[in-house]
């Protein structure tokens, strides 16, 4: 038996020092659906960006913290705030879904 | 050509609809989720598995919803129902050109059944309404997970279904039939089968379905424009001929088909020539096909 409990788990990112994201409507991808997710981003007040995960898979928080560090390292972003349902996605769907989201606001194609 | 099938609902909404016109209702950064998965250990989905709003199709107006079949396989939980019956009445208000129902839905949402169980009545009772009142429910069905339970019924009460061939209706799911009456009466793996029971050329020949195109979005979009004026009014002489027309198909099969395929056989006593072929012939042949 795993010493984890049932039940969602809630993580919270935050990150400074990025460039201001500017205003732009609120955008969604991805699916809530086995093995992936959805993300989505909006405009917030102030200069961070903050991120909060919801997921299904509990005890994951390091790797987490190791995708949301690279995401902030690419995409230096403030003035935004990330959004996550997760249904279990591998780190790299996580990571190629916040590319997604962020090609979405910015116009890049991915 | 882009397949129907393979698009999210968000997708097919951005592809069907005339670009950039649809304006969302209860967008997902409104965050209106399901009370209930969350106790469950479950994650929610911020737009709970589907997206209402309007539109312009071909140029008018049209009130649309689209599930997505990819969250809890489109199940309808309290709030995706909620969503679907508030469309439906606010149609009854602004009275656009038709309403679209995109859907894609096992049913009823085991994890919220009473609720789900409850929200897909009052869809009924709200679409029965809409198309009560001359405005035209169609139904696009063409999703992997097909059009199941509770939605099955709502696209039955709806005034045109369009099926690609790759899209399902029914009432209960294969696996539903076999957990229930055993491998015997119905394997679930045999995807042959449940696409010969279920599947949209079935329904076509059958007369269950209004149109049969094939698994691409523009097709979709093109069943959709043709039928914005079928509205179909719902009357007891029409009820009456569905009836007469569900108790023929009852008893058209011969009394022992033992070995036999039955979908061959019912096909084949409504009339089809060469039933056999059906599974293999391209969509545009089996339109062809059917007795009216």
């Amino acid at each position: 038996m795993s010493d984890v409990p049932a039940g969602l788990e809630t993580l919270d990112f935050f990150f400074s020092g990025g460039r201001p994201a500017g205003a732009f409507p609120p955008v969604l991808v991805g699916v809530v659906g086995s093995g992936n997710l959805e993300v989505m981003l909006e405009p917030a007040g102030g200069n961070d960006c903050a991120v909060r995960v919801e997921t299904s898979a509990r005890g994951f928080g390091p790797i987490w913290q190791a995708v949301m560090d690279d995401f902030h390292a690419r995409h230096p972003l403030a003035g935004v705030r990330v959004s996550i349902n997760d249904m279990g996605a591998t780190p790299a769907v996580v990571s190629l879904r916040l590319d997604q989201a962020v090609a979405e606001i910015t116009g890049d194609k991915p | 050509m882009i397949s129907y099938a393979e698009c999210s609902a968000r997708e097919r909404l951005a592809l069907l609809l005339d670009p950039g016109s649809f304006h969302e209702w209860l967008p997902p950064s409104e965050r209106v989720t399901s009370p209930h998965l969350a106790q469950l250990g479950v994650p929610s989905a911020f737009d709970d598995g589907v997206a209402i709003g309007r539109a312009t199709l071909d140029g008018h107006e049209v009130i649309v919803a689209a599930q997505e079949g990819a969250f809890m396989g489109g199940g309808v939980g309290e709030v995706h129902g909620a969503k679907l019956v508030g469309l439906l009445q606010r149609a009854l208000r602004e009275r656009p050109a038709a309403v679209l129902l995109l859907a894609e839905s096992g049913g009823v949402r085991l994890h919220e059944a009473n609720a789900g169980l409850i929200a897909v009545s009052e869809v009924m009772r709200a679409l029965l309404d809409v198309r009560a009142s001359g405005i035209p429910v169609i139904v696009l069905i063409g999703g992997a997970n097909g059009c199941f339970g509770g939605m099955g019924i709502v696209a039955r009460c709806a005034d045109h279904i369009v099926m690609s061939d790759a899209g399902r209706l029914a009432m209960s799911g294969p696996e539903v039939i076999e957990a229930s009456h055993g491998v015997e009466e119905f394997d679930s793996r045999d995807r042959a089968l449940v696409w010969r029971t279920t599947g949209g050329k079935h329904r076509w020949l059958t007369g269950d379905c209004d149109a049969l195109v094939e698994d691409d979005v523009a097709d979709f979009r093109a069943a959709a424009v043709a039928a914005l004026d079928a509205s179909k009014p719902l009357t007891l002489a029409a009820l009456e001929e569905e009836h007469a027309l569900l108790t023929a198909r009852l008893h058209a099969l011969p009394s022992d088909t033992a070995g036999r395929d039955e979908a061959t056989l019912l096909w084949s006593a409504l009339g089809i020539a060469d039933a056999q072929r059906v599974p293999e012939l391209p969509v545009e042949a089996v339109r062809a096909l059917r007795v009216h």
